[in-house]
């Protein structure tokens, strides 16, 4: 029930800046400058961070930022194995440390060393970075949140569950009735497990990135590493897994032989399907996810651009953003929820489609 | 002198950022029109037979979810190519 007074009070608070007091001196004496460097700023700062980095900045206090230093785990040809903590990262070499984060060229932003040949190299990075520790992080919250909720229905009853558990019952439902068993047929129960894994784990790290302070904000699911290895789990189940009618309508599909015989015509496509159907289930999740960062960063760092043009056009763009970005983030909320179900669905799909059921049971009609 | 302007500005413009601009927009152009569809025709459908409406808007949520990822395709490489 939307009261009217929230709405007002809402819309109140939205444009609540415009009565705030923004300095004007401080702002024209560094215009000039200022304006050129928040313009070259903006690009950077989201590309920051939608990016993977080796500290988890937390938040900036009185110009002091409070970061968590994630571990770095390095191995290198010429100086073996390194354990340390990225605070003693530089962005120059320091005499005392071999590895430093590269400004430029190919290894931007990665840590290099110079080896024995002076040339700048990637050493073979394990570090545990801000996305990896966000993975432990969710990964846990998963665990805990879904075996506790398997011993409480081990225990106890199967019905009557209420609040929390009973939304999350809700979603297994859903997605085991509506997903799985229409894909995959009789024998979903043996990919019931890892389907329902997947859209947890995805729906999950989604909302995680959503929110903006520490166990969430690293963004996970707009990784394309994370997003491959999803697809790449896809793609293994979809042909380890597949039947023998699987194969055949691979190799030699059924279709008149001047489709397949001289040229493989036939088979080069379905091989080709074979790789582009979890790459486009890599690409959409992550496209989705960074572009909603993306968006909502943007539109965030608006009220800073328009610091320059004066309290009045500031406050004003405010709210604007304000309302704005309220609205994308309900938004996203409902991708992370569309992607992780599309995700699943194409996934189960693709298992279904590699084991045809109608076709195992004339299988066993012939050979009756 | 006024040649020389030109042929300076056609010199020192950045062609690829207009290219890219373009992909982007054509992109969006076709991924609104597809959605248009979707959503007009599961409205016309809605209108006609109320009991369907909750099945079709599943359907059209994802069908336009679809569309979405393949508009999304074309900006991520129209990025990577800037």
């Amino acid at each position: 029930m939307i009261k009217k007074f929230n709405i007002i009070l809402l819309l109140f608070l939205s444009v609540s800046f415009l009565f705030s007091d923004v300095s004007a001196q401080e702002t024209v004496k560094n215009a000039p400058t200022q304006e050129v460097a928040e313009e070259l700023d903006i690009k950077e700062l989201i590309l920051d961070h939608l990016a993977d980095t080796y500290e988890w900045h937390l938040f900036t206090w009185n110009e002091e930022s409070y970061t968590i230093h994630l571990p770095v785990i390095l191995y290198s040809k010429t100086y073996g194995w390194n354990v340390f903590s990225s605070s003693k990262l530089e962005h120059v070499k320091s005499l005392d440390n071999h590895f430093y984060i590269a400004s430029e060229g190919d290894y931007a932003g990665k840590i290099v060393e110079r080896n024995m040949l002076d040339e700048e190299v990637r050493p073979l990075d394990l570090s545990l970075t801000k996305n990896a520790a966000s993975l432990l992080i969710s990964s846990f919250l998963l665990i805990v949140i879904i075996l506790s909720m398997a011993k409480r229905y081990r225990n106890g009853s199967l019905d009557g569950e209420k609040g929390f558990t009973g939304g999350m019952e809700f979603l297994i439902y859903a997605i085991t009735n509506q997903i799985i068993k229409p894909s995959i047929g009789k024998e979903y129960k043996k990919f019931a497990p890892y389907v329902l894994t997947l859209f947890f784990f995805i729906l999950f790290n989604n909302l995680l990135g959503l929110v903006p302070i520490f166990p969430g904000g690293a963004n996970v699911t707009g990784n394309i590493a994370v997003t491959m290895v999803l697809a790449l789990f896809t793609f293994i189940i979809v042909n380890f897994a597949g039947s023998k009618h699987y194969y055949k309508d691979l190799f030699w599909p059924d279709v008149p032989v001047f489709l397949k015989a001289p040229f493989p015509l036939m088979q080069i496509i379905e091989l080709v399907g074979t790789i582009t159907k979890p790459f486009a289930l890599m690409i959409r999740l992550f496209a989705n996810i960074t572009a909603g960062h993306s968006i909502l960063l943007g539109l965030t760092s608006l009220v800073f651009i328009t610091v320059s043009l004066g309290p009045a056009i500031n406050g004003g763009m405010t709210a604007v953003s304000v309302l704005f970005n309220l609205f994308i983030f309900f938004l996203e909320i409902l991708v992370a929820f569309i992607q992780a179900y599309i995700f699943t669905l194409l996934t189960s799909v693709f298992i279904g489609m590699a084991r045809p059921p109608e076709l195992v049971k004339k299988q066993k009609v012939e050979s009756n | 002198m006024l040649l020389s302007v030109l042929l300076q500005a056609a010199n020192t413009t950045d062609y690829s950022s207009i290219g890219i601009a373009f992909a982007i927009a054509i992109t969006v152009i076709g991924a609104g029109l597809g959605i248009s569809k979707i959503a007009s025709s599961a409205m016309e459908s809605m209108a006609r037979q109320p009991e369907v409406a909750p099945d079709l808007r599943m359907s059209m949520i994802i069908a336009a979810a679809f569309i979405e990822g393949v508009a999304l395709f074309a900006i991520v490489v129209s990025g990577f190519i800037l």
